[in-house]
């Protein structure tokens, strides 16, 4: 039962739609693996120790920050990057309409994040309502300060989400969190392993 | 952050096996693990992942709630999961309280109630990056600390001694602990159990035990696989006190079970359990309030003494008094909110 301990580790997974094979260091995070190796630089480096979330990506449809998550980590997982958000013709995502009709950005560095923080946040379940939404999108810090924006933004996408079902589901969502359980049910188990 | 082998377990019994050897470290989130890597807070050359070990997933109720029943929860469970589950919040209102309360959504999807409690102090000076530019016994055992002398507003006003001042942030560990959870231990001896109340150590605990810079009765090599709750039908609350609405640690947090009771003059507590958070380095349950409040009324007139006697040892550095109040009252407030809920009726 002895485990066997490697330095370079080939890791499958799925990367907006596409399945890739890699060999990373297992010191490489999910944000120097997208930035450097894969080229996708819109999840940025803000404070690398998870407290800005401008690294936010979707793995198997939940948010989570690039910077503290390892590559390695991310074995046979779908791992959606705001690059994967557009749909087949480059139009925009809803959230990304709604960011841009609601002015919900200044200089732009933390939307990357903001965007996927706020697609599951939708998805989640968790935009109903302005207080709320500012609680589940408190992990995106935005210097320039656009919160008003951001947060009518995720709130007319979530509305226009309600009116088209199934549009907006996060990309590789198998369940929101919370939605788990069957009523009654005595045990469940979350999707992540 | 330093290059290190890295090795996914099989089995729990694997894992510990690995984790015997003193350069191993287990990996669940990571949210913490990668934070002392780059920080140089710990090193490892070998990094276990325990992410894939089924049977530390799963939240569960065992028996009946009416009949001692108990809640299982399985140290992988996240944060997130552990708080929007309906039978924490049924039956552990403020574990699920405290949970959501902590970190971000993002981190609450990577974060686990296993590693969660494990997490280490938020003093600024413990938190440098090496080469640490001041004292810190945490870092550099022998070395003093810079925050007794620096700026302590934040740190402890129970259990600290001339060593180390530092508090525990965790919020669930204090949730845990009002709710006499017990963690389920799996070491190279097997498994046991250790209660939460008394999983983390005071600095003045831990001098007396003569290893005065250990945090945790966790022995080495031993893993978190769960915690084991009673079912509670009392109602209960927790109150976290922080500079921002969210995403902040606390200055201080408290934890409230309550049972009330219906008299002639209104209502009073039959039985309830209080804990404060962020005031010591390990969450600090308030026996002698614990044992007062049976009959009190249930108004902050009344309750805020019964807290302020039970904290009567309370020794403030010289920057946080201040913390004392705030804790008194966040307490006052837990016990309030966690009748209310009771009210509403949660089962």
């Amino acid at each position: 039962m002895t485990l066997d301990f490697a330095h370079r580790v080939a890791v499958t997974l799925r990367l907006n739609g596409r399945d890739v094979t890699t060999v990373v260091s297992p010191r490489t995070t999910l944000l120097d693996w997208l930035r450097e190796e894969m080229g996708l630089t819109g999840a940025k480096k803000g404070c690398n120790e998870g407290a800005c979330g401008t690294c936010t990506v979707l793995v198997d449809g939940h948010r989570m920050n690039g910077c503290l998550t390892l590559a390695v980590q991310c074995a046979d997982r779908e791992i959606t990057t705001v690059e994967g958000l557009a749909g087949p013709g480059g139009e925009p995502h809803p959230v990304q309409r709604a960011f841009a009709e609601h002015d919900a950005f200044q200089c732009g560095y933390c939307t990357p994040g903001q965007l996927m923080s706020a697609v599951a946040c939708i998805a989640e379940g968790h935009a109903c309502d302005d207080g709320v939404v500012r609680e589940w999108m408190s992990g995106n810090i935005c210097r320039c300060s656009a919160y008003p924006q951001i947060t009518a933004a995720v709130l007319a996408a979530a509305q226009e989400a309600q009116g088209a079902p199934g549009t907006q589901a996060a990309p590789g969502a198998q369940a929101a969190p919370g939605t788990q359980a069957a009523p009654g049910a005595q045990e469940t188990r979350g999707t992540r392993r | 952050m330093r290059d290190f082998g890295y090795a996914r377990a099989g089995t729990a019994a694997s894992a510990a096996a690995a984790l015997a050897d003193p350069g191993a470290s287990a990996i669940a989130g990571g949210t913490e693990l990668l934070n002392w890597f780059r920080l140089g807070i710990a090193a490892a050359d070998r990094v276990v992942d325990i992410g894939g070990l089924d049977e530390l997933h799963g939240i569960a109720l065992e028996g009946s709630v009416l009949e001692g029943g108990e809640l299982r929860i399985g140290a992988l469970a996240t944060l997130n999961e552990v708080g929007e589950h309906p039978l924490v919040t049924r039956l552990a209102g403020a574990l699920a309280s405290a949970c959501l309360q902590a970190a971000s959504a993002q981190v609450r999807n990577r974060a686990t109630i296993g590693g969660n409690v494990l997490q280490r102090t938020r003093c600024p000076y413990f938190r440098a990056e090496e080469p640490v530019p001041w004292p810190c016994n945490k870092r550099h055992p022998g070395s003093g600390c810079a925050a007794l002398a620096g700026r302590h507003e934040r740190q402890a006003v129970f259990g600290w001694t001339g060593d180390c001042v530092a508090v525990q942030p965790s919020d669930p560990a204090v949730a845990l602990a009002v709710l006499d959870a017990r963690a389920e231990v799996l070491g190279p001896a097997g498994t046991r159990t250790i209660p939460m109340r008394e999983f983390h150590l005071t600095q003045q605990e831990a001098a007396v035990g003569g290893e005065p810079m250990r945090e945790t009765r966790l022995g080495p090599g031993e893993l978190i696989i769960g915690y084991r709750l009673p079912a509670s039908a009392d109602g209960q609350a927790y109150i976290k006190v922080r500079e921002r609405a969210s995403y902040e640690y606390a200055i201080v947090s408290a934890a409230a079970t309550v049972r009330p009771a219906e008299g002639p003059g209104g209502s009073r507590i039959a039985a309830a359990r209080v804990a404060l958070g962020s005031v010591a380095q390990r969450p600090w349950r308030l026996p002698a309030a614990e044992a007062e409040l049976p009959g009190t009324a249930l108004t902050r007139e009344a309750l805020t003494p019964v807290i302020e006697r039970a904290m009567a040892d309370a020794a403030p550095l010289p920057q946080n008094g201040f913390k004392v109040t705030m804790a008194r009252n966040a307490a006052v407030r837990a016990l309030l909110r966690a009748a209310e809920l009771t009210a509403g009726g949660h089962l």
